[in-house]
């Protein structure tokens, strides 16, 4: 049989996808026709600036037929061999017991059956489940389509969101500059240009960019930062690890104590007050309330000026260093760069990790956010772009087969009020109480954060059944050993997951069902787009690529499309008609979503199916509009950020926040939680519940663990499921016939605790305990351990037993579940005390 | 004539690994005989990527030297081989039979640079071919450059001058990884890894400010070279020979002159250097 070749596309990036004899046998970077790729062109210090004509893919999307054909692949639909739905349950056996192959019809029925049970005896509200994110791309199979609408069927209690990844820029930024409908982001638009013409320093600060990749966007911002490096732009990286982008980039490392970054950022305004080196008209007629900070800053508050010195001994970097950064950044056009996104990063993911990034934004006020070179630039989006042309993408209601009303014609309603926070299900099911603040995604308003929730609601039932879809919260969350106790819980009377692979969670389930990939079915998507809360994502990309998603082969095994899968459970409740809007197959709702875009006036669905992708070209004539240059020049805001609310209001000229200013002191934290001494109204320095303040554990446990997103995988993506990343050493090493994921360690540490390079160590807390292998490296500070979060292999020596050491490499298992602060329900995975030892076995 | 090089710039480099992982997912169970017979999954990295951290806390850093076979002009490997297994095609690509190469295992142990393996099941040597069956379907250039996200590997006609990686070839100096192995190499580098020394200046009666613009001077094979404190008082000087003494001095007015003799055995941190007053 000849090759055939198909396009599909993947969370980072598109690909051309070779078959041979019915075996994917290549998948390459998106190959495109000569002229379909129109580049862009930047001008900027008598040089031309202009994108090559490929698309770069990150490291794993070329390792993704194997992924695809991984032995740890789900091939049959299985049931627990001491499950018994008419009998014994033995929940206690959750993630121990071994599993025996069913019939997809025997599965389909038993799960079916147990949804209606639950349902008539306790309501809808007693179902609940959660999925992955990102493990497939398209908007046709994306966790947004085919599980939403059967489980809103279900009338089932969603679990909320965690603005996971940047919480400190959503809970407390957006108080400060607004964009909550960029869930705390800046907008970045146009500053890619805005840095080549106009910066003089980039500061990265808790942001490796080379790693995180601007999410979904590939590699292609690796080439921006190759021109900013060549023009000379100063670089300098905040960071207790030598990060990757770092290394390749060179510039000052400055590595700060864990925890401490806040303090160096009020050191840094305090030199600017002390000098007079900010900019006094921008805070007078931009900002708000920065005479309440300033007393702050300057000690007459609290009797502590926030002088370098102080600073230098919080955070164990060198006054004379923090006093140099300041001035520079006051003297040169600086950009900050605090995050993937322009906001994440580690050091919001802490306890009062909200501080952090209030004082990001308000270090760059100070300096005039908005002017040439003084943007928040994450330097992994803001290529220029070309706005106009829609097309749907999974963060918006009309992209999702659960809720487009210009797709569906049938839209299931979920009447359930009840909600669960993803950080706490596990407490929630095993303490059967839960309270906190915020809906999640807070993208409609600021008000959204003080929404009050208890679960259980009122007149709602406790969760009874948990449909599990993708994904290994066992590597991602905090204090993952939670999660392992919640499965053995009797309260959990039927547990589904279904997914591609093993992940670390799969084995806790009573019934085990096998979805397919992408490139397996039927889909439709645009390379990083997201729209919703982060509208114009792929402008991370240097052009923007719609793919047609082809099945290139047939579902492995026994698998079946996600779609596929709630479509025969629903026939076995007699709502098949109903869940699949009358018999729609993928490609008909590809096409609906296709037909309703603006790519649909630009080329046919016969010619777009027929070549694969279409390429949205920036049009000759394109104006850039940089980022908040509006706001710094006090004009109307001419960016097209869609989702800001003011825009087209007579408003047009201000932020989001209540006041329309950049707030020093937080109107809208002063209106719900006045007396907040956790996320004060104007914000502060506080040293963390788990650090080097708390004597008695520290001295129990004196290393901090910095536990990044991953380079060589995406969240717990790819890593298993993927052996061949098992050859990178950056990623996992292998010794004694295992791959061991690295823990990085300074020298000074590893040598107090006779630690040699390559041995096999313990970290520990109270929390649990997990296997690393050791890289003795000077890469990072001493007192700091190094490991990637999102391990997906969950391997503890007694299966299913939490106290038992893990030898896969969850080091979340060993990060604290405390929230943020009293008020902010965001997890705090960098505020995490360890010990660790030789491990002798 | 069609003369094939591949450049590869280490300052470019990121580490990311495409190279290797689209290289992989070229080979890996694919037969292209008679160019190359199926990569296994073990033991096999045609595109290896070797990490090299340098210097130590708080002044390391880290380099990767992507090595694929170098398609040696003098190469050991067709010496070593018997019967013609190992050839070199009129672009220089040398390429291994794998059906004349079943059983010589020597090939292997000929190459220097540690880059052809053996295939235990087929008892066959391996290695990178800069995917050769790929170009002579037309395609432009191998995997692994297709992938590289940052430029640092650049393909083409060093015989066509405006080809990208002859331009290149023409401006910058290229080098040889590994020189002593004598066997001119087609693919070459640009900056390669050597060593480096590095400090920060520090004034005692100052140690509020860092110490900007203090003259630091390195003496040692070659000459005297100067450099001057940056803004954070740090100091670097790259470039240097291993296993070499050299003098360094850090003055300035005001202060005692500091002399420290280093041997650049490894690379040198010396971490701050504190200056007292005269």
């Amino acid at each position: 049989m000849s090759e055939q070749v198909f396009t599909n596309l993947t969370n980072s990036g598109p690909v051309t996808v070779y078959v041979k004899d019915g075996q994917i046998v290549r998948i390459r970077p998106l190959v495109v026709a000569d002229g379909d790729m129109k580049p862009w062109t930047i001008e900027a210090g008598g040089k031309k600036y202009s994108p090559w004509k490929k698309v770069t893919v990150s490291p794993y999307i070329l390792a993704e037929r194997r992924r695809i054909y991984s032995d740890e692949r789900i091939r049959y639909p299985m049931k627990r061999v001491d499950f018994d739905p008419d009998g014994e349950r033995n929940p206690q056996n959750r993630g121990k017991s071994p599993f025996v192959r069913i019939s997809w019809d025997e599965a389909a029925t038993l799960v079916a059956k147990e949804l209606m049970r639950v349902r008539e005896t306790y309501g809808g509200s007693a179902i609940s489940g959660i999925t992955s994110s990102h493990h497939n791309w398209g908007i046709v199979g994306y966790k947004m389509g085919p599980f939403a609408r059967f489980m809103n069927m279900m009338e089932f209690t969603p679990v909320l969101d965690n603005p996971d990844s940047w919480e400190g820029w959503h809970w407390g930024a957006s108080h400060t500059y607004g964009f909550f409908w960029r869930l705390g982001m800046p907008e970045q638009y146009d500053l890619l240009q805005d840095a080549l013409q106009n910066a003089e320093m980039i500061v990265f600060w808790s942001n490796d960019p080379d790693s995180t990749r601007g999410t979904y966007s590939g590699q292609d911002s690796a080439l921006w930062r190759q021109w900013l490096k060549e023009k000379g732009v100063k670089m300098v990286f905040i960071d207790p690890f030598y990060n990757y982008t770092n290394a390749v980039m060179g510039g000052k490392w400055i590595a700060p104590r864990m925890g401490t970054d806040t303090a160096i950022a009020m050191a840094i305004a305090f030199v600017w007050i002390t000098e007079d080196t900010y900019n006094k008209d921008y805070v007078a007629n931009r900002t708000l309330g920065f005479e309440k900070f300033k007393p702050y800053v300057l000690g007459e508050t609290d009797g502590v000026p926030k002088t370098p010195e102080w600073a230098a001994e919080e955070s164990g970097v060198e006054a004379r260093v923090i006093r140099t950064l300041a001035r520079e950044w006051a003297a040169k056009r600086t950009v900050l760069s605090g995050g993937s996104r322009g906001g994440e990063g580690g050091a919001c993911r802490t306890a009062y990790g909200t501080e952090w990034a209030r004082m990001m934004v308000l270090l760059q006020a100070m300096q005039g956010l908005g002017a040439p070179g003084r943007s928040i630039w994450g330097t992994t989006m803001g290529a220029p772009f070309y706005a106009d042309p829609w097309f749907p993408s999974y963060g918006e209601p009309e992209a999702r087969m659960s809720s487009s009303t210009l797709v569906a014609k049938y839209i299931p309603q979920n009447p359930t009020k009840q909600r669960l926070w993803r950080l706490t299900v596990p407490q929630a099911i095993l303490e059967g109480h839960v309270e906190w603040y915020g809906e999640g995604f807070c993208g409609k308003s600021l008000e959204q954060q003080f929404t009050h929730f208890v679960y259980p609601m009122e007149g709602h039932s406790e969760i009874k059944l948990w449909y599990r879809y993708g994904g290994s919260f066992i590597g991602t969350m905090s204090a993952t050993n939670n999660w392992v106790r919640m499965y053995q819980s009797p309260k959990l009377e039927f547990v589904v997951n279904q997914d591609i692979w093993w992940q670390s969670e799969t084995r806790f389930a009573d019934v085990i069902l096998p979805a397919c990939t992408n490139f397996e079915r039927d889909d439709i998507g645009e390379w990083a787009a997201i729209n919703g809360y982060t509208v114009h994502a792929s402008n991370g990309c240097n052009y923007r690529v719609v793919v047609r998603e082809k099945k290139c082969i047939e579902p492995l095994w026994e698998s079946k499309s996600d779609y596929q899968i709630f479509s025969l459970i629903a026939d076995k409740m007699g709502l098949w008609e109903e869940y699949t809007d009358g018999g729609k197959t993928e490609v008909d709702w590809a096409r609906g979503f296709f037909e309703i875009s603006d790519v649909a006036k630009m080329i046919s669905w016969e010619e777009f199916d027929r070549k694969g992708y279409y390429i949205i070209n920036v049009p000759d004539d394109y104006k850039p509009t940089p980022g908040l240059r509006w706001f710094y020049e006090g004009r109307p805001c001419d960016t097209p950020d869609l989702g800001n609310p003011k825009r087209l209001t007579a408003q047009r000229d201000q932020l989001g926040t209540f006041s329309g200013k950049i707030e020093f002191e937080s109107v809208s934290l002063k209106q719900y939680f006045p007396d907040d001494d956790e996320r004060p109204v104007v914000p502060r320095y506080i040293p963390s519940w788990e650090g080097h303040h708390t004597k008695e554990l520290f001295e129990k446990y004196p290393l901090a663990l910095v536990s990044p997103h991953p380079r060589f995988s995406f969240h717990c993506h790819y890593d298993k499921h993927t052996d061949w990343l098992n050859d990178i050493p950056g990623h996992r090493i292998k010794k004694d016939g295992y791959a061991w994921w690295p823990a990085r360690i300074n020298p000074v540490d590893a040598a107090e605790r006779g630690i040699k390079n390559h041995d096999i160590v313990r970290l520990y807390n109270d929390r649990g305990s997990v296997l690393c292998i050791a890289v003795v490296t000077g890469r990072v500070r001493p007192g700091v351990v190094h490991s990637y979060a999102s391990s997906a292999l969950y391997d503890p020596l007694v299966p299913g037993n939490p106290e038992a050491p893990d030898k896969g490499g969850c080091v979340n298992i060993l990060t604290s579940p405390r929230m943020m602060s009293k008020n902010v329900p965001g997890m705090t995975p960098n505020s995490c005390l360890i010990e660790i030892e030789k491990w002798e076995g | 004539m069609v003369r094939l090089g591949l450049l590869i710039d280490i300052t470019k480099c990121s580490g990311c690994h495409n190279c290797f992982l689209a290289c992989r997912d070229e080979y890996y169970g694919n037969d292209y005989s008679p160019y190359s017979a199926p990569q296994p999954l073990e033991g096999q990295q045609w595109m290896q990527i070797k990490e090299i951290e340098r210097g130590e806390y708080p002044r390391p850093k880290l380099d990767y030297i992507p090595l694929p076979c170098l398609h040696c002009e003098e190469a050991p490997c067709m010496a070593a081989a018997t019967d013609g297994a190992v050839y070199r095609r009129e672009d220089g690509i040398v390429l291994i039979d794998p059906v004349k190469a079943k059983g010589q295992r020597a090939i292997v142990g000929s190459c220097p640079y540690r880059v052809v393996f053996w295939n235990q099941e087929l008892e066959i040597p391996q290695k990178c071919t800069l995917c050769a069956h790929l170009l002579d379907k037309g395609e432009k250039e191998p995997r692994c450059v297709e992938a590289c996200p940052t430029g640092a590997l650049v393909f083409g006609d060093l015989d066509d001058p405006n080809s990208a990686v002859a331009k290149l070839a023409a401006e910058k100096d290229l080098e040889v990884y590994h020189p002593e192995y004598g066997t001119s190499p087609r693919v070459r580098y640009i900056g390669i890894p050597k060593r480096f020394i590095a400090g920060e200046v520090v004034r005692d009666d100052m140690r509020g400010e860092c110490a900007e613009g203090v003259r630091v001077t390195l003496e040692g094979p070659g000459g005297v070279r100067e450099t001057y404190s940056d803004s954070y008082g740090d100091f670097e000087f790259e470039g240097l020979e291993k296993n070499t003494t050299y003098t360094l001095r850090v003055e300035l007015a005001g202060y005692v002159p500091q002399t420290f003799e280093v041997v650049t055995n490894k690379d040198v941190v010396l971490g701050e250097i504190v200056l007292t007053r005269a």
